[in-house]
């Protein structure tokens, strides 16, 4: 680390030591000056305000951080430990322990969060035996390799988290129930993930091809990601009436003129995907095709006059050059792909019944109804899954390929 | 004989002449697929362009595609937005404007300084210290939460008693954590759900009477895009030589007028990209608007949103109509803010 800041290695917030160091007073002793300052008695306070500089350029943003981002956090911790109670103005508090949490994971919220459950049907056993010995495998396989506990311990947290949510799809969709907020959420940033990253990437190999235009598709693929989702969520909703939709014609002439996508959850759900899906491809796109862009051509056009087909230049030469960018900007998605709540609160508000409630907004209707340690528990539950998905996502991706190159 | 025929046709259809050059075929599908997307991309924005032009019966009455071939366009939805009910319109723009401006520069200075800080000086903060940050902190919650002190005072002597305490027992720590961790520290929040932070960012706006103003909401945007500008703009500033920094420090330069002077000149490029994407994050945010923001401070997206809760039904050409004005200048923007991204300054980042 280059530094010449001469106020040396006080730690943050140590207070006003550094003032009056003799580094600083050689430095101001300087024949040449950098700007005609006259001395004055501003001249002390800018020396003061210069010797603390190092703090004062960390201090707001740390402030800033600590205030609205951390403090709320631990706050809404207890928060979903209590049960807060709006009266006359003022809010009171009563502690009920994992009250909450034990109302959404098995209580009378379970149908809402996690789904409803019944038997689970073969196709469902299989699913969770076949997780279950393929988790296993990976955890010994992962100890016998090498062994430090704390991987270890971060492998049996996603394990138990990638395990709980196959029994949950498999006890849900595969047995032929219906999954909560949870489920949906994931299904959101699964499915949409996926179709968002092909897309992308197939569009930004089309655009890395010598096309004309280039400019024009580039700006155009790209303004999606800048609009506002509620204008998305209401453009889509128009876009796919059935009656006076620009496609009712399409809709009548296959014989589903009366069909109505908001009451059906799967076809509610495809719909917002695919909103979400045209306002996030061009996320995607842009950056993958400045990452095609910046990758040299050398390599793939030895390997044409060498006569390599298309995809093998593609899998051999392309891949592994975009890949840390391709892990990067997944990563991203997938943060932003969890916080989803404009297009379901704005197409479907949740429906039919919470089919595709997102739990951003099943947290938002639990505020709405004042119930804010249900909401607040229901956020946290959240902030967990992401943050386990995330973290391992990044181990194991971002993280095992700068390991292995 | 018809077999090598076919193949020679399918060879010159998509074999490239030369490298470098698309053979023909290949040429067809690649422009049909990417006609396709343009088409994919554009229609929903003119769909919503062409229904801010319909009144109420053109679009009850079913799908009209063409103005003046099939229905008659009409500036209604406008006129009543702008002429009759243009308060509320007016008072939301600007609204959004303030906002969107306000918190993107309080956002961008403040991060820009600290991913300066960062990527220039080296800080070394204590574990201890830390954790007696976080002890006292609590403590401080605690006496405000069960002992019902008032929370200005007791955050205050909170503070107080961390100095003191800090800068007694301060040397005795040893570990201490470096410019990287409080990099990914920043960085990590962002992948924090808003709605986890926002209950109690609520109550505390409440508690200083702050809600459903201008600041509520130009401080939490500003708190929430602060991890983009710090990891943006860190990465340009690692990218500017430290050559002329040094020779302003020797010249006995100040850091702030360094910072002010030299480096962020330096680094303007990278300044634009980052201001232009906070600024169309802020634009176009919702959840916290809908917290933070009732009546006198509601935005844009608010606007919209509240359209759809008319005993009318869905204004959907009204809603067009304010759509399209939120849309304008965001896709100017757009068209800036591209030519970062195919230069690669926000790739580089991404990278890293």
């Amino acid at each position: 680390m280059t530094t010449v800041d001469p106020s040396g290695a006080d730690p943050i917030g140590a207070g006003p030591v550094a003032a009056g160091r003799p580094a600083r007073k050689a430095s101001a002793a300087l024949p040449r000056s950098f700007k005609e300052r006259p001395p004055g008695p501003g001249a002390r306070f800018s020396e003061w305000l210069d010797a603390q500089a190092k703090t004062l350029f960390i201090m707001p943003a740390v402030t800033l951080i600590l205030i609205f981002s951390v403090f709320p956090l631990v706050a809404s911790i207890v928060i979903a430990f209590g049960r807060v109670r709006l009266r006359g103005g003022g809010y009171t508090y009563r502690f009920v322990g994992l009250r909450n949490f034990e109302k959404q994971l098995f209580g009378s919220e379970q149908y809402h969060f996690l789904g409803v459950f019944t038997e689970i049907s073969v196709f469902g056993w299989m699913m969770i035996i076949g997780a279950a010995v393929f988790l296993i495998w990976w955890l010994i396989r992962y100890v016998r390799r090498k062994f430090w506990w704390l991987g270890f311990i971060g492998r049996l947290i996603t394990a138990s988290l990638a395990f709980g949510l196959v029994a949950l799809f498999a006890a849900t969709t595969a047995s032929g129930n219906q999954f909560g907020t949870l489920g949906v959420t994931l299904l959101y940033v699964g499915i949409g993930c996926l179709v968002q990253f092909s897309i992308g990437l197939g569009l930004a190999l089309l655009c890395s091809q010598p096309i004309r235009g280039k400019t024009f598709f580039r700006v155009t693929f790209f303004v999606p990601l800048m609009i506002t989702p509620i204008g998305i969520g209401y453009a889509f909703r128009m876009l796919a009436d059935t009656q006076k939709g620009p496609f009712a014609p399409a809709w009548q002439w296959v014989g589903l003129g009366d069909f109505s996508w908001a009451t059906d959850p799967w076809a509610a759900r495809s719909i917002i995907v695919l909103a979400d899906s045209w306002q996030w491809i061009p996320f995607i796109f842009v950056v993958l095709l400045a990452a095609l862009e910046n990758t040299p051509k050398d390599y793939v056009e030895a390997a044409e006059v060498d006569g390599a087909g298309g995809w093998q230049i593609f899998r051999e030469i392309t891949w592994p050059q975009i890949m840390p960018v391709a892990a990067t900007v997944m990563l991203i998605r997938v943060i932003e792909g969890f916080k989803l709540v404009d297009l379901p609160n704005i197409m479907t508000s949740g429906g039919p019944g919470i089919a595709t409630e997102s739990m951003t907004l099943h947290a938002l209707f639990a505020w709405r109804s004042l119930d804010l340690g249900q909401s607040a528990a229901i956020s946290y539950l959240l902030l967990f899954v992401t943050v386990v998905i995330c973290v391992s996502f990044f181990n194991m991706v971002v993280l095992a390929r700068a390991r292995n190159t | 004989m018809e077999q090598h025929q076919r193949r020679s046709l399918l060879t010159r259809l998509f074999e490239p002449p030369s490298i470098g050059v698309m053979a023909p075929g290949t040429s067809l599908i690649v422009y049909g697929l990417l006609a396709f997307w343009t088409a994919f991309v554009l229609f929903p924005i003119y769909w919503v362009l062409i229904t801010s032009f319909k009144d109420a019966l053109t679009v009850n009455t079913g799908p009209f595609y063409l103005p003046w071939v099939d229905f008659k366009p009409g500036l209604h939805a406008w006129r009543e937005l702008f002429q009759i009910d243009y308060e509320d319109t007016l008072s939301a723009f600007l609204n959004s404007i303030i906002i969107a401006l306000a918190s993107t520069a309080l956002c961008v200075l403040v991060g820009s300084m600290a991913a300066y800080a960062l990527a220039r000086m080296e800080y070394r903060p204590k574990f201890g210290l830390i954790f007696l940050f976080v002890l006292i902190m609590v403590g401080a919650a605690a006496a405000v939460g069960f002992l019902g002190q008032d929370w200005r005072l007791a955050f205050a002597v909170a503070l107080a008693l961390f100095v003191l305490l800090a800068r007694a027992v301060g040397r005795y720590f040893k570990r201490a954590v470096g410019n990287g961790d409080i990099l990914f520290w920043m960085i990590s929040q962002r992948i924090l759900p808003p709605v986890v932070t926002v209950v109690p960012v609520y109550m505390m706006f409440q508690a200083v009477g702050l809600l459903d103003t201008h600041a509520a909401l130009i401080i939490a945007y500003a708190v929430v895009n602060l991890p983009i500008v710090v990891w943006l703009m860190h990465d340009f500033f690692a990218t500017i030589p430290i050559d002329l920094e040094e020779s302003a420090q020797l010249d006995g330069a100040s850091r702030l007028t360094t910072f002010f002077e030299i480096v962020l000149p330096l680094a303007k490029t990278g300044l634009a990209a980052t201001t232009l994407l906070t600024l169309i994050l802020a634009w176009n945010e919702y959840l916290l608007a809908i917290f933070l923001s009732t009546t006198r401070a509601q935005t844009m997206p608010i606007l919209v949103a509240a359209m759809n809760a008319g005993e009318r039904g869905i204004l959907w050409w009204n809603m067009s109509v304010v759509i399209i004005v939120m849309i304008i200048p965001v896709v100017l923007m757009a068209i800036v803010l591209q030519r970062f991204i195919s230069k690669g300054i926000l790739v580089g980042a991404v990278k890293g």
